[in-house]
């Protein structure tokens, strides 16, 4: 559904992207993970256009080289930008609404509505606070929140960037499980996240990524149990060292 | 909700309505006939600043073509003053797009620097072009505005036509606001990048308000001029695009009715002042520091806040003391 081949990007002189070659297939959760500074926020946002990038991207066969960022969502690809990025003075239910913004007569309100419902069964607690100022919510309702605004576009493929950060081990478990939830009704998901063991556990797939490459690819459940991997990103070695204690 | 708001509307019409009746002195009804002009620009500066987030210092400018446009155009060509109204918003609108395009282009507050400069060379324009506005002692010999049957040209029919516009203006703000496009606009004020992500053109929102405002800018020029029945370079000069940037911030930005207050209490002022002569100035420069520093959000939202804390103080008996 989703492909990239030999993506580069750079900020100056700095290079963020050193040719990133992947793939998420239509229906798949991927995820994308690596420490801090390996480039995974700058490939979301050359997804989206948002840096200057060089290669190729398609989506479902269309090239979104030449897409801006503000027709991408139309295109079926919603983003959930690092730190939520949600307007804080406004209502709950503004961002459900401004959510929907590109969809507004294309299709009739009443689906717009429905979709709301939707929403509202997936995330009650947005139900809740419907006129509650989004700045004044929890860390947790917030990233619900701006899950739910992208989801209001109707994507075919979401792009999330790091949704478990900040958040309480709880919570992210709640939203992992919300993205296998919305797996199952038919979404494709591409996951970027720093907290690894999170991440593989519902994903299908998986992409290491340091210093703007690709080093390392395979199924999650691989993943999980790879050495390498269990070694830099998911702590397990701390145990072997002080003997469990 | 809805009823509140409806009952506030139709308190403010009835005020308007009755306020000549009791006070028919043509200095105070010249002087609501000024806020009412003032309001419907610093309404659609408000648009730009509070909603937008962009700053345009050139507001005098387009005020300035629309009070020129109707006056040249009916005082020297005899034009019917409709029409000539009607050719200072399609000028402004022009103008206005023009200098947007490449301005809102870039993210940031080049739209204050373009302006800023329009605004000179605009108010520079009105000086030497003595052949068609008058030069620096101005153009006179403007007639009212008239419908078939009735002339606009007392302080109190032209007080019936001016708050009606304002009233017409202020309610057309309030609707945009509350609509989808208004809600995109406090969503690229806030964030541009999440507004883009959620697929609003962020771009060609901001020059269709910034276009929006300088039409009622020129729409507020078009009723100055008919009513002073006189233009003069010295109304439009970038002083007059500060105060009205003064006026949005007093009275609260993304505020409607902070937009009549700070243009009621700017207009007011200066004339309470001018018993104080040369200090006029000085306090005028203090009165608006403590404003805006004890009241960071503008007069309206300041003062709800006050009210709030104060219930809010009585309630929990005091005990926060």
């Amino acid at each position: 559904m989703l492909q990239i081949r030999n993506l580069t990007a750079s900020y100056g002189p700095v290079t963020a992207l050193a040719g990133v070659t992947l793939h998420v297939r239509e229906g798949e959760i991927v995820a994308l993970i690596g420490a801090n500074g390996a480039g995974k926020t700058t490939l979301l946002n050359a997804i989206a256009g948002l840096v200057r990038r060089e290669g190729e991207i398609t989506f479902t066969g269309r090239s979104l080289m030449t897409v801006a960022p503000e027709e991408l969502v139309s295109l079926g690809v919603a983003l959930v930008p690092e730190g939520r990025q949600l307007f804080a003075p406004l209502s709950v239910a503004d961002h459900l609404l401004l959510g929907a913004y590109c969809r507004h007569r294309r299709v009739p309100a009443r689906e717009i509505a429905a979709d709301r419902e939707r929403i509202f069964q997936l995330f009650p607690r947005l139900q809740e606070r419907l006129e509650q100022p989004a700045g004044t919510m929890s860390g947790g309702e917030q990233q619900m929140l701006a899950i739910a605004r992208a989801l209001m576009a109707r994507p075919r493929l979401l792009l999330l960037d790091e949704p478990s950060l900040g958040l309480a081990p709880l919570v992210v478990e709640a939203i992992m499980t919300t993205l296998a939830r919305l797996r199952k009704q038919g979404l494709t998901v591409l996951l970027v996240e720093q907290n690894a063991r999170a991440a593989l556990k519902i994903a299908d797939r998986a992409y290491v990524l340091e210093t703007g490459r690709i080093i390392l690819s395979g199924a999650a459940r691989d993943l999980l149990a790879d050495r390498q991997v269990t070694r830099a990103y998911l702590g397990r070695d701390y145990k072997e060292f002080t003997d469990g204690r | 909700m809805r009823g509140a708001r409806l009952a506030l509307w139709g308190g403010f019409a009835l005020v308007l309505a009755l306020l000549p009746l009791g006070w028919r002195n043509d200095y105070y009804l010249s002087l609501l006939n000024f806020i009412g002009i003032h309001t419907i620009l610093v309404v659609g500066l408000n648009l730009l600043m509070g909603y937008a987030g962009q700053i345009s210092l050139g507001h005098a400018a387009f005020f300035g073509v629309g009070a020129y446009t109707s006056g040249i155009l009916t005082a020297t060509y005899g034009v019917n003053p409709w029409l000539a109204l009607v050719a200072g918003l399609a000028l402004a609108a022009g103008l206005a797009f023009l200098i947007g395009v490449p301005a809102l282009k870039l993210r940031g507050y080049y739209l204050a620097m373009a302006t800023l400069g329009f605004g000179v060379i605009v108010y520079i324009f009105f000086v030497q072009a003595q052949r068609f506005t008058g030069g620096p002692s101005g153009l006179s010999g403007i007639p009212a505005l008239s419908l078939p049957g009735f002339t606009f040209h007392t302080p109190l029919r032209l007080y019936g036509l001016i708050w009606t516009a304002t009233l017409g203006i202020l309610a057309l703000s309030a609707g945009l606001v509350d609509s989808r496009l208004g809600r995109a606009l406090r969503a690229l004020h806030d964030s541009e990048v999440a507004a883009e992500s959620l697929g609003i053109h962020t771009q060609r929102l901001k020059l269709l308000i910034f276009v929006w405002s300088a039409l009622y800018a020129s729409l507020a020029g078009s009723l100055y001029a008919h009513t002073l029945n006189f233009v003069a370079p010295s109304s439009f000069d970038i002083m007059f695009s500060i105060k009205l940037v003064t006026m949005v911030v007093v009275g609260g930005m993304a505020s409607i009715w902070g937009s009549l207050l700070g243009a009621g209490v700017l207009t007011v002022l200066p004339e309470l002042l001018v018993v104080f002569h040369d200090f006029e100035v000085v306090l005028f420069g203090a009165i608006l520091m403590v404003v805006m520093i004890f009241l960071p959000r503008g007069l309206v939202r300041g003062l709800l806040d006050l009210w709030e804390y104060r219930h809010f103080r009585r309630e929990s008996g005091g005990v926060s003391g």
